[in-house]
């Protein structure tokens, strides 16, 4: 096993704990955290990518590792606004769940998946 | 290009400018926004050719590519109308207040207007995976805010739940598009169609992409973040948001599907596609019925009508299994029909969800149960409902029936006619949920209704109009349309310019 299939199966690994964790945690918190595990994975793909596809005598292939870029921008942003959101959600509610709903659409709640 | 600079360099200088002239600066977008929409499709309409436009130009596979066929055309054109629409209407809800520099909800509606506009712009014209990725995102981040415009507790945790499914969507998209860089070294759509062979890292990825995508576009069972985040949403957004971002994502699955792997289309993926369409539409048109919110029922809709438009997947992949010239004509009325739903669905909810805006202004409530009589002192607006509910139901003369009867025919005709089935009973629910709003409102009252607040014959214009753009659309010919055949199967001598 070399370098790069290691690292592919660590990324495939990340991003079904964060898949996992984002489905089963109900609280929100906890789900914006298993976001970022499944976004870790997938930019680890990306890097394992640009490691395999690297021409020889170069480190690394510079394309995914822009988009590798891109894509983090991307989710720390991402990030930020959904814990804005939250924490706006506790101050105005008091609470930090998904499970305040209006009454008429109490059945479509599924703990919020 | 100009297509999405124009909203992007909006956003810019409401930014810059603020206040009073963010409003300003949106419309003269939108106007110039509609203009330039209407250039380009003029265009591919004369020369029957996709214009490929390479940024700052560097050709692919290094550089990226935009690139404008029938049915980016098209969509473009529908979303400047809608957003011009939208403009209109939100100009009495979301202005300045007297006497204040800069107020909060029309500083963030006006720029996110733009935003969102910019974004869909960036998905019909996209012709590269990252770019859509990029694309998509700015949608979301675009459309999440202006769910909890009111801030109250219940939209801002809709908002976080649409935002997380968004999330989840887009990072799954993303591995896709690892998977395909991976493996093919090239993400720009045209030189993956040439090169993508049968094999299990394309299924991976297109599973993946095609998974996330489906919880964007609030497919059924992925669907549960729209209607919480539609109804609690301000008229002109929910307009917006049911509308148009919602297509976005949907367009997306379609560039994968037939752009990027078309020859490679698998029949059973595409039934199971339009299995969830078909579960989407009986689900969602039943939940409308019960729901005792107008918001609520018009949202629930939405989930109903998105359904239609997964019937495309087997009705116009047919020929890989057919193989015969009758059947590639109907793959391209299937095509027709369902773009045409696309269409005439964005329009028509535009309409009917900004009618909702108006009588709920004007009532003070949006209780199905407490609108009787509302047609005598709303008359356009009604009519604009009913109107709007012609085109979902699917009766002639509405862009619905064309649409509807266009994958109808298709789905007959190839022999998939249990698809057919599920068309007409869900046309059959709309117009249960639809006179469920209508009978009461039509209804004759002994007291007078009063209105809480009196409503602007110009804003009831508009979404009026609107309507009846959704009606005129039922003139387009029940044939394949050949414009939105422009740049269907890519050719390679467009790639080479």
């Amino acid at each position: 096993m070399n370098a790069a299939t290691l690292y592919g199966l660590c990324s495939a690994a990340l991003v079904g704990l964060g898949l996992f964790g984002a489905i089963v945690h109900p609280q929100p918190l906890r789900k914006i955290l298993a976001f970022n595990l499944l976004g870790g994975g997938v930019f680890l793909q990306f890097g394992v990518i640009a490691r395999r596809g690297a021409a020889a005598g170069m480190g690394g292939d510079p394309v995914p590792q822009a988009m590798v870029i891109t894509g983090i921008v991307v989710a720390f942003s991402a990030t930020a606004l959904a814990v804005t959101l939250l924490l706006r959600l506790y101050q105005v509610s008091g609470s930090a769940t998904l499970s305040i709903e209006t009454q008429s659409s109490s059945e479509s709640d599924g703990g919020g998946r | 290009m100009l297509a999405i600079a124009v909203p992007a360099a909006g956003v810019v200088l409401a930014m810059a400018l603020g206040g009073r002239q963010a409003e300003r600066i949106a419309l003269a977008a939108a106007s110039a926004g509609l203009c330039i929409a209407l250039a380009i499709a003029a265009n591919i309409w004369q020369s029957r050719t996709p214009i490929a436009y390479h940024l700052g130009g560097w050709a692919p596979p290094l550089g990226i590519a935009l690139r404008a066929d029938g049915l980016s055309a098209i969509m473009a054109v529908t979303t400047a109308v809608v957003i011009c629409a939208i403009g209109l209407f939100a100009r009495q809800g979301f202005s300045v207040p007297e006497g204040a520099q800069e107020a909060r909800a029309p500083m963030v509606f006006w720029t996110l207007l733009m935003g969102v506009w910019a974004g869909l712009n960036a998905v019909w014209f996209g012709a590269d995976l990252f770019t859509l990725y990029v694309a998509l995102e700015l949608l979301t981040f675009g459309a999440v805010p202006l769910v909890s415009l009111d801030g109250r507790a219940e939209t801002l945790a809709a908002a976080l739940r649409y935002l997380l499914f968004a999330l989840l969507g887009s990072a799954m998209y993303l591995l896709g598009v690892a998977l395909f860089y991976g493996a093919y070294g090239t993400l720009d759509i045209a030189l993956l169609s040439g090169l993508v062979r049968a094999e299990p890292v394309v299924w991976v990825a297109v599973a993946l992409m095609t998974a996330g995508l489906i919880a964007k576009t609030a497919l059924f069972p992925l669907h549960l973040w729209l209607p919480p985040a539609h109804a609690g949403a301000p008229a002109a957004a929910s307009a917006l948001l049911s509308a148009l971002v919602v297509k976005g994502s949907f367009v997306l699955i379609v560039r994968i599907w037939f752009d990027t792997i078309p020859s490679l289309l698998n029949q059973a993926a595409a039934q199971m596609l339009a299995a969830l369409g078909a579960a989407a539409i009986v689900f969602g048109s039943v939940l409308a019925l019960r729901q005792e919110r107008l918001k609520l029922l018009i949202a629930y809709s939405t989930i109903a009508q998105i359904g239609y438009l997964f019937f495309l997947f087997p009705l116009a992949s047919a020929p890989l299994r057919v193989a015969s010239g009758t059947t590639e004509l109907w793959t391209g009325v299937a095509w027709t029909g369902g773009v045409l739903q696309l269409v005439s669905h964005a329009v028509a909810k535009a309409a009917m969800f900004m009618a909702a805006g108006l009588i709920a202004e004007a009532l003070g409530h949006d209780r199905i149960a407490g609108l009787g009589g509302i047609a005598r002192v709303l008359p356009m607006t009604v009519f604009a409902f009913g109107l709007g509910g012609m085109s979902l139901m699917g009766l002639p003369p509405s862009g619905g029936f064309v649409a509807k009867a266009m994958l109808l025919m298709a789905a007959v005709a190839e022999g998939q006619w249990w698809w057919s089935v599920v068309i007409l009973a869900g046309g059959l629910l709309a117009a249960g949920y639809v006179f469920r709003v209508l009978t009461p409102a039509l209804a004759a009252t002994d007291a007078p209704l009063t209105l809480r607040t009196p409503v602007s014959s110009g804003r009831q214009g508009v979404v009026l109009a609107l309507a009846i753009c959704a009606l005129l659309l039922g003139l387009v010919p029940l044939r394949p349309s050949l414009l939105l055949e422009v740049g269907r199967h890519i050719p390679t001598t467009v790639i080479a310019r």
